[in-house]
């Protein structure tokens, strides 16, 4: 069971969150104007990388926020996690930190 | 049976307090301290099981949670009644209690003559992967007839055939410092990390009690001292610091991300006197800063011909028993070895009265002080000498050895006569937790063994485990990874121990000029896995050790591999003659040792399996007869039975109630959500398909919500009760995930509307008052509130009071009748309920269900998301496009809406179905084709979806999905029943005229 | 291809089994081969079987990262059953099953596939519409399923509860007899050793690292740690692992990978003769031939490459388990394992082309795949040796994405596979 950082509540254990997939993925703006194709890249594309993944999380079962991960989808070790709206870290400078 | 090979004294045994255990049904005698397989030793029981494949005769090889071969089926509670037995427990770690009854496995008649030892003499034909080549015809014959034989013979004990009576307990805790293993690493480590009082600590043993090797130790020093008084010493430090937990019989069995480590403790089985309501056994989930791993490691078998007789046991058990247990294994015992360990087993059998003889693989030349010291005592040792092979029945009577010369030559044989052998082939440490952490291990080639290298989580192994044997290193081992658990500096302990026997030379298979393909020497005791086995796998391409383990199913047994992992690896990188790394190590999975389900279940049993959720109402509802059913996590009335009635009478009642006077529903399990804030009703245009700007305050709407991918996701009537505060009310079970699917757009992709979102499902009882007299019912308790067609039309919404108590009143109707729908504070539901009920029964007021609520909306044609949607529907599929702005430039799911399939023709509508015989009830679920004299497979072209008797139309009645519905109406159609097809006629999803005053009056 | 039988085991007995061969050989990477199949597991292998046998295509590579079978193909819990509600499930998993029948006899592997049937229980009145929705489609498609009621449920599995205090009571349950078990790496070896038989090289721990195009775009071979391959045709059959691959070949997916469990209990006796899936309180039981329950978990929440998921998951398996069949609550695990499962947005494969010409993707089958082996390795050997979807396949293109013609087993029946 992974530990999570929540931005406003500090380390809980997973069942208290909800993922939410794949962050970074702007709604457009104005979608009437964007192709079925570039439409269904959207809703359905993923990076799925293997490796650094940004994600979102909700702290259901706590303070009710989204916010952001980066993970490692190869160890699973969360690199930092931060509120939602802000750009996604720059790993390199995470791990350096750490 | 007494008690023959029972040493007068010594032992950590109580003679004080004697016990007995009933082993087939004879009774064995022991003492508290003792296992089962301690007794079954004293009393000279060898035979103790039979194996998996070949039923060959098997004794106990180990005294450790890695028996492979003395597996029991134990009766815990057998004074208790049925359901407390269990099988496969291994004999070595059931610790002896009075009141135990076991039994030997996997034999017929019984375990001294075994009818499925034949198949030991059909060895030849059951060679590993030998199924995957036959049984292949004739061709229905696998599963009809081969597979049941095969089945039967296969398994080990018999499952259990009762509900458990036992209970299981669940504890999540927090520690700075895990450590797991109480040997003297995980000791010293304790001690160092909780010096500092601030840290807390939990040290775990699977043992019953502390000490890992050194309670099989006598001669061990440290500090000039016995070994087990530094335990001791260790032990009562530790129990006298208030930050330490000490857990003895609770094995670390898992290790899951981010430190989460679980452990399983044994409470109760080995206390005779457990009170009955004890916990069985208690999950620990310990989430902890820093772990230390100090698991020991574990001894590898010789592998020879007949290396399984009864008698045949590893080095260090036989000494395990004759020094922590006082029992004598046998009269005369042959230790074979290739590792200097071994010696101390031969010279404490010796110092216990036994006649000891050891052949040692290695040369004299390569052996260490050991050698020297056996030879004084005494015991003749022949070095460079190898096993040929075991002889006996069922227990092992003499070895055949012989020299091995410098080429390799097998030299002249000898018949060396013995009741018991201990064999060791050297040491495995045991990296399963550290593997399961993730972390790297490497291959060490100067102890040939997987160490652990690379940590990727938040721990240190310490000891044996990471393949240190000394005593001393051990234990300076252990100081050090406890330090560095809390951060300290490793700083030297002062502890001086005595020098141990060490080193040993990496021998895959004991050299014999016996014909290879002839014989059995085995890796896998419990599933008889031979090398024949994995050289015939390798030999058919099987290379890579995770091939081979599948094909001759090597270390796939319940002790999981941990004395044939290292051996079954060996030998596949001896015959490939490659690097043992370049073959694999298979990567440990968990459990350590196998983990009951009730354990892992905890209370997660009967009512505590789910939460129940009831409303406010419910405790009314069970005094009045309900019939309820679950919906999602809640209870609900289903229907409310008078004497005599089945749920089709009740119906009948309760429906034609409703439209003929007047009907009382909870609808309390309803998700409600508070919309609150400036921008509310701009977050509502964004979140649904309608337009909710021109709802005026104290106006209510039907509101429909879609998923962005365009399909139907919840519906519900809406209130705006304020300006900038709505009451949007949702689905039974999609309460939680519209909320969910709110926040996110609300936080995540418009955090500049100034919004707030509140769940209230659990706030509001809601009483649905719906019929022609549901006004005069009402009326007399309402107060600020003016109820007049004119004053409170339909759809619309009131603040005030019921009964005294403050409502939020609803102009609603889910019948198409007038109705309300009484929202009140839940403290107060079930009072304004009962009040309401009592003042309508002069106006025939009737209770109704989930059922009849059911059957009322589809008369009106009102769809019930989730029963005419299902995931793929479109607004316009279920007849709702006029939902669906046109004006508003963008909500949730509009711009799929588009996409060519959802707007392509011939899309399944909902429509009505009226079938021909108005007295048959359609299936819900049927398909519905237009020819059933088709061939198969049919165009099939919609599926009811709702379906019911109804009283009111006086028919049946049903709703459907249909390709290209709403232009076929009137079309004749076929639907499935259980036997056939039957008539129906396709027509519009509304089938009930509301007389009198309607709802949309 | 030296024939399995009884009178080669017993002759091979006679001599100690010395003169079995290789199942498969061990060959070095040609240069070039008409086709090259990324991926060793059972759907990989069975395409590069059904090319050689059905389309003759015999100069075919299977590139295989690790060891063939290593992946979903051994790790999953066996279940196989083709009682899918759309058309198009139902002809792709029927298509399946009728090879799955023949299937030992046309390897000559044994691959024990026993029909044992598999009993899919309903416990609230949603799922009662629903199964009977799958029931009666089935049946106008030529698919056995049938309608049991609690006490036919209890008949035809003797340790399952029907008791009515259960928390969520068995309301009854659909049944296809023909649905059963198959033993996972006899299927992935037996495949393999027939399709080197007829001249596929399978060549293991040889990772794909990239696509080499022509100047037209079209595919010229993938790049692997083993150097270059030349081949006109890929097909990428890399489960948990597609989106990788394709990422390498600059291609994104409508694919996430997420860990999924399963464990298997000690072995015991035959006691429980059927397959038994419960979707609505997550129970997934047989037993297999050794006598180990095998039960499947469900998948984590989370994107992972791991193969190692949180334990909640597994007790909330058993906590189902043990509500359906308490008399196993004093089973124990023995062993649990997780693999990487390709999720799709419908729950449904993708089996087709790609934007790149030459190029073809067979994934997707999330946690359900395995039922599926012979007839997507079918349809998917057709695809590639033709250039075009077999109409089996077609439905499940990967352009459905862009149209909204999904094809969503998951959202209209709420059922695992």
């Amino acid at each position: 069971m992974l530990l999570i950082r929540c931005p406003y509540c500090g380390e809980r254990p997973e069942t208290e969150f909800h993922c939410g997939g794949e962050a970074h993925i702007a709604r457009p703006d104005t979608p009437a104007d964007i192709s079925d194709a570039d439409w269904g890249s959207f809703l359905y594309t993923r990076t799925n990388p293997k490796g650094l993944h940004a994600e979102r999380w909700l702290h259901a079962h706590g303070c009710g926020r989204w916010f952001n991960a980066l993970r490692d989808t190869v160890s699973d070790a969360f690199v930092t996690t931060y509120e939602m709206g802000t750009p996604r870290p720059d790993p390199i400078s995470e791990t350096a930190k750490a | 049976m007494s008690q023959p090979f029972r040493r007068a004294s010594g032992g950590r045994i109580d003679r004080n307090r004697p016990l007995t255990v009933s082993f087939n049904g004879k009774t064995l005698e022991g003492f508290a301290g003792d296992t089962v397989a301690s007794m079954l030793l004293a009393s000279g029981q060898h035979l103790a099981g039979r194996s998996f494949k070949y039923h060959r005769p098997r004794g106990i090889l180990s005294h450790g949670s890695d028996e492979p071969s003395a597996l029991l089926s134990v009766d815990w509670r057998h004074d208790r009644g049925p359901g407390y037995r269990d099988p496969n427990n291994r004999a070595s770690v059931v610790e002896a209690r009075d009141g135990l009854v076991v039994k030997t496995q996997n034999h017929w008649p019984s375990l001294a003559l075994d009818i499925g030892a034949v198949n030991d003499l059909l060895s030849p034909i059951f060679v590993a992967g030998f199924y995957y080549k036959t049984f292949m015809w004739p061709k229905r014959f696998w599963d009809k007839v081969y597979e049941p034989i095969i089945r039967k013979a296969a398994g080990l004990g018999e499952a259990p055939e009762y509900p458990d009576p036992d209970h299981y307990a669940n504890r999540h805790a927090h520690a700075d410092v895990l450590i797991v293993g109480a040997g003297p690493a995980g000791l010293a480590a304790a001690l160092t990390a909780s010096a500092d009082a601030s840290k807390r600590v939990i040290l775990a043993d699977e043992g019953a009690e502390p000490g890992g090797a050194l309670l099989n130790d006598l001669t061990s020093t440290i500090d000039g001292q016995p070994a087990m008084d530094w335990v001791e010493d260790a032990v009562a430090t530790l129990d006298g610091r208030e930050n330490v937990i000490l857990l003895p019989r609770t094995t670390g069995f898992g290790y899951y991300n981010h430190n989460h480590v679980c452990l399983v403790e044994r409470v109760s089985d080995h206390r005779a006197d457990a009170p009955e309501g004890l916990a069985r056994e208690r999950l620990w989930q310990v989430r902890a800063r820093q772990v230390v791993l100090a698991t020991g490691s574990h001894e590898r078998p010789l592998v020879f011909e007949n290396n399984d007789k009864p008698g045949v046991m590893l080095a260090e058990s036989l000494r395990a028993y004759v020094n922590r247990w006082a029992v004598l294994p046998g009269d005369a015992l042959i230790v074979v070895t290739a590792a200097a360990s071994a010696y101390r087993t031969a010279l404490d059998a010796k110092a216990a009265g036994m006649r000891v003889e050891i052949v040692d693989i290695r040369l004299g030349a390569d052996c260490g002080p050991e050698l020297a010291a056996a030879r004084d005592a005494g015991i003749t040792v022949r070095t460079g000498h190898t096993v040929i092979r075991a002889l006996g029945g069922n227990r092992v009577g003499a070895l055949v050895v012989a020299p091995i010369g410098t080429d390799g030559s097998i030299g002249p044989k000898l018949t060396l006569d013995c009741d018991c052998v201990a064999m060791s082939g050297g040491w495995t440490p045991s990296v399963h937790l550290f593997s399961q952490s993730r972390g790297k291990l490497a291959f060490d080639t100067e102890i040939d063994a997987f160490v652990p290298d690379k940590s990727v989580q938040a721990e240190r192994s310490a000891g044996a485990c990471r393949g240190l044997y000394d005593l001393g290193a051990v234990l300076a081992d252990g100081f050090a990874a406890g330090s560095d658990a809390i951060g300290g500096a490793a700083s030297p302990q002062p502890v001086e121990a005595s020098a141990a026997f060490t080193g040993f030379q990496p021998v895959r298979v004991l050299p014999s000029d016996a014909d290879p393909s002839r014989i059995k020497a085995f890796v896998d005791f419990q599933n008889d896995v031979t090398v024949k086995d994995i050289k015939l796998a390798v030999r058919e391409g099987f290379e890579s050790i995770e091939h081979v383990k599948r094909y001759t199913t090597t270390g796939m047994a319940t002790d999981q591999g941990k004395t044939s992992n290292m051996n079954a690896l060996g030998l596949v990188a001896g015959i490939l003659n490659r690097p043992i790394p370049a073959v694999g190590t298979t990567t440990f999975r968990p459990p350590y040792t196998p983990v009951s389900f009730g354990a892992l279940i905890g209370p997660a049993r009967n009512e505590l399996f789910d939460p129940v959720r009831k409303t406010p109402i419910d405790g009314w509802a069970a005094q009045n007869g309900a019939v309820f059913e679950p919906v999602g996590l809640w209870r609900r009335a289903r229907y409310f039975p008078q004497a005599g009635e089945d749920m089709q009478a009740a119906l009948a009642r309760e429906t034609k109630a409703v439209r003929s006077t007047v009907g009382i529903f909870d609808a309390s399990t309803l998700g409600k959500i508070e919309v609150v804030g400036p921008d509310a009703a701009e977050f509502m245009n964004r979140i649904y398909t309608n337009a909710w700007n021109k709802l005026k305050t104290g106006g209510c709407r039907y509101g429909l919500m879609l998923r962005e991918d365009g399909f139907v996701y919840d519906d519900g009537v809406v209130a705006r009760l304020a300006e900038n505060r709505f009451h949007v009310t949702t689905t039974t079970g999609g309460a939680p995930r519209v909320l969910r699917h709110m926040e996110d757009y609300l936080q995540t992709e418009w955090p500049d509307l100034d919004v707030f979102l509140t769940s209230i499902t659990e706030q509001w009882a809601v009483i649905a008052l719906q019929g022609p007299k549901a006004r005069d019912v009402l009326e007399p308790f309402v107060s600020e509130i003016e109820l007049s067609e004119t004053a409170f039309p339909h759809m619309t919404v009131k603040t005030g009071s019921v009964c005294g108590v403050p409502c939020r009143l609803f102009r609603v109707s889910f019948t198409g009748e007038l109705g309300y729908e009484v929202n009140v504070p839940a403290d107060y539901g079930e009072a304004v309920w009962t009040t309401l009920f009592n003042a309508g029964q002069k106006h025939g007021i009737t209770p109704y269900g989930t059922e009849a609520m059911h059957v009322l909306r589809a008369e009106v044609g009102y769809i019930v998301v989730g029963q005419e949607t299902d995931g793929t529907a479109t607004p316009d599929d279920v007849g709702l496009s006029g939902l669906v702005s046109k004006v508003k430039p963008d909500f949730v799911g509009k711009r799929s809406l588009s996409r060519p399939d959802m707007v392509a023709a011939g899309r399944r509508q909902l429509v009505g179905l009226l079938t021909k015989d108005p007295n048959e009830v359609l299936d819900e679920g049927a398909q519905v084709v237009k020819d059933p004299g088709q061939p198969i497979p049919m165009k099939m072209i919609g599926h009811v979806t709702s379906s019911y008797r109804s009283e009111n139309c006086g028919r049946s009645i049903a709703m459907a999905m249909i390709d290209d519905g709403r232009a076929r109406i009137g079309e004749t159609v076929f639907a499935t029943t259980p036997t056939g097809f039957t008539e129906a006629v396709i027509a519009p999803a509304v089938f009930y005229e509301v007389k009198g005053e309607t709802a949309d009056a | 291809m030296r024939r399995f039988s009884l009178t080669s085991l017993l002759k091979e007995a006679a001599s100690g089994h010395q003169g079995w061969k290789r199942q498969w050989r061990a060959p070095e990477p040609k240069k070039e081969y008409d086709v090259v199949i990324v991926g060793g597991g059972g759907h990989g292998l069975a395409t590069a079987y059904y090319l050689a046998t059905v389309h003759g295509v015999t100069k075919v590579a299977v590139l295989e990262k690790g060891w063939i079978g290593g992946g979903n193909t051994g790790r999953n819990t066996t279940i196989v059953r083709s009682n899918y509600l759309f058309d198009e499930s139902a002809a792709l998993y029927e298509h399946a099953m009728k090879l799955w029948e023949g299937l030992s006899q046309e390897l000559n592997y044994n691959v024990m596939f026993s029909q044992r049937g598999v009993l899919m229980l309903v416990h609230n009145h949603h799922d009662v519409i629903s199964f009977k929705r799958h029931v009666y489609a089935n049946r106008l498609n030529g698919i056995d399923n049938e309608w049991l009621t609690p006490e036919e449920c209890k008949e035809f599995c003797p340790p399952l509860s029907i008791s009515p205090d259960l928390r969520y009571p068995v309301l009854g349950g659909a049944l296809q007899r023909r649905g059963g078990t198959a033993r996972h790496d006899a299927v992935a070896w037996g495949y393999a050793r027939g399709a080197d038989a007829r001249g596929v090289d399978i060549i293991q721990n040889c990772e794909v690292l990239g696509l080499r195009r022509t100047s037209d775009g079209a595919v010229a071979g993938v790049e692997t740690s083993r150097g270059f391959i030349g081949a006109k045709r890929v097909g990428v059959v890399a489960a948990g692992h597609t989106g990788v691959v394709m990422s390498r070949f600059g291609l994104k997916m409508p694919v996430e990978s997420v860990p999924l469990q399963a464990l298997v209990s000690e072995p015991v006796k035959p006691v429980f003769p059927c397959v038994v899936m419960s979707n609505a309180v997550h129970a997934y039981i047989s037993q297999s031939d050794k006598g180990e329950l095998v039960i499947g978990a469900g998948t984590d929440q989370y994107v992972s490459y791991s193969q190692q998921g949180g334990i909640q998951i597994v007790s909330h398996t058993l906590d189902a388990i043990c509500e359906l069949f308490p008399q196993f609550t004093r089973m124990r695990m023995l062993r649990s394992w997780g693999g990487i499962v390709d999720v799709t947005p419908d729950r449904s494969p993708i089996l087709g082309k790609t934007p790149i010409p030459g190029l073809f993707v067979n994934c997707g089958w999330g946690t359900g795949g395995f039922k599926a082996t012979p007839g997507s390795g079918h349809v998917f050997a057709h695809t590639l040796a033709t250039g075009e979807p077999h109409p089996i396949n077609a439905p499940f293109s990967l352009d459905r994405f862009r149209t909204g013609r999904l094809i969503d087993e998951a959202a209209a029946a709420a059922v695992a596979h």
